[in-house]
C-alpha cells in the first residue's frame, strides 16, 4: 500500500512542486492542499514546503498560521501524524505554536543560497530515522531569515530532551563560527516538537534527493518520513 | 466611534537586532560616525472601531500580542494617536 503524503499550498508557496517531485522519486503517493482545505484525513503525513506563504507579510509565516489548513495540521500533529516543514514551512511551524522558537533575520542581512553542511544531532525520530547521529550531511540553504532564536529555558528544554535535529557544521562535523550561515542560536538548524513527529529546518532536504541535481544528502530525511508510514 | 492608534513594534531589549546591528555598522562608513544603540522595529498605525477608547484599546492590546508581534521575539507599545485627521 502507498501511502498518501500532502503537500500545503499557500499562496506565496514555491518549493511545492520540489517536495512533490522529492517524494514520487521514492516511490510514494502526495497531492497539493489547499490553504483554505480543512480536512487532511486521507493523509499519512504533511509537508509545509518552503516560499513566501502570504507574502511573509508582517513576520515570516505570521499570516499562514492563522490559515483554515493549519486548524488541520495542529489536529493532524497532535494525533501523532508526520508533519515536516522545510524553510518556511519551519517558520510557519514557529509561528503556529507548533515549534517553540521563531527565525529572525540572518546575521549580517545576507540571503543565503548555498550548500552547507549540517550534523545530524538525532536518529530518534519519525523524521529522522534513517540518519545516523552524528553524521555530516550536505544540504542546501535557500533563505533571509534562518537565524534561530529562543528563551534559554527553551533552549536548555531542546537540548536536554534530544530535540535538536541538524546543526550548522563544517565537513568535519565541528560547529564553527564561519560554518553557521545565519547565526542561528548554538547553530540549529532543525528542531523537533515534544511528540518527536514534527520536525521543521532551514535546509531543504527535497533539493538533496535526484543525484543529478543537489546530491542525495536529503533523502533520508524522506525515506525515514515514508518508513515510518509502512511500519506502522 | 473610531479611535486611531499607533502601535510600535520593537525586537525585544534582550535580543539582538540583527538588522539594528547591520545599519550601525554601515553608518560610519557612510559618513556618520558616533551613531550606536540602532535597532529596527516597525511602526503600524490604525483605526479601530468600538464604543470607547478603552474598549478599543483592550482589543487592540489582544490583537498585537497574538498577530501583529511575535512575543518570542518582539515587544509592542500602544500610542492613542490623534482622532481627527485634519490637515494632514
Amino acid at each position: 500500500m502507498s501511502s498518501r503524503v500532502a503537500v500545503v499550498v499557500f499562496p506565496g508557496s514555491n518549493c511545492e512542486q520540489d517536495a512533490v517531485t522529492a517524494i514520487e522519486y521514492l516511490g510514494s503517493e502526495s497531492e497539493y492542499v489547499w490553504h483554505l482545505d480543512t480536512d487532511l484525513g486521507a493523509f499519512d503525513a504533511v509537508v509545509l514546503p518552503g516560499g513566501f506563504a502570504y507574502g511573509d507579510y508582517l513576520r515570516t509565516g505570521a499570516i499562514a498560521a492563522f490559515s483554515p489548513v493549519m486548524e488541520a495540521v495542529r489536529d493532524f500533529a497532535s494525533r501523532g501524524g508526520p508533519v515536516l516543514g522545510i524553510c518556511n514551512g519551519f517558520q510557519i511551524l514557529c509561528e503556529s505554536g507548533l515549534l517553540p522558537g521563531a527565525l529572525r533575520r540572518n546575521a549580517g542581512l545576507k540571503f543565503r543560497c548555498v550548500p552547507v553542511n549540517l550534523r545530524v544531532e538525532t536518529s530518534d525520530s519519525l523524521l529522522t530515522s534513517e540518519y545516523k547521529k552524528g553524521e555530516v550531511i550536505e544540504i542546501p540553504i535557500n533563505h533571509f531569515e534562518g537565524n534561530y532564536i529562543c528563551s534559554s529555558e527553551t533552549l536548555e528544554q531542546l537540548r536536554g530532551e534530544d530535540r535538536v535535529a541538524f546543526r550548522y557544521c563544517d565537513s568535519a562535523g565541528a560547529l564553527t563560527a564561519e560554518s553557521n550561515p545565519n547565526g542561528a542560536l548554538d547553530s540549529i538548524a532543525g528542531i523537533l516538537n515534544e511528540g518527536r513527529n514534527v520536525l521543521g529546518m532551514m535546509p531543504h532536504p527535497e533539493r538533496a534527493v535526484d543525484p543529478a541535481v543537489g546530491g542525495t544528502d536529503g533523502q533520508a530525511i524522506l525515506r525515514s518520513l515514508l518508513k515510518s508510514l509502512t511500519s506502522s | 466611534m473610531k479611535f486611531r492608534f499607533a502601535v510600535d513594534v520593537m525586537p525585544k531589549k534582550e535580543i539582538s537586532d540583527p538588522q539594528g546591528q547591520t545599519v550601525e555598522r554601515a553608518l560610519p562608513s557612510l559618513g556618520y560616525p558616533g551613531i550606536s544603540q540602532v535597532r529596527v522595529g516597525k511602526r503600524i498605525t490604525l483605526e479601530v472601531e468600538a464604543d470607547s477608547e478603552d474598549a478599543a484599546r483592550d482589543l487592540l492590546e489582544r490583537a498585537s500580542e497574538r498577530v501583529l508581534s511575535n512575543p518570542v521575539i518582539e515587544e509592542f507599545e500602544i500610542e492613542a494617536a490623534e482622532s481627527s485627521g485634519a490637515g494632514r
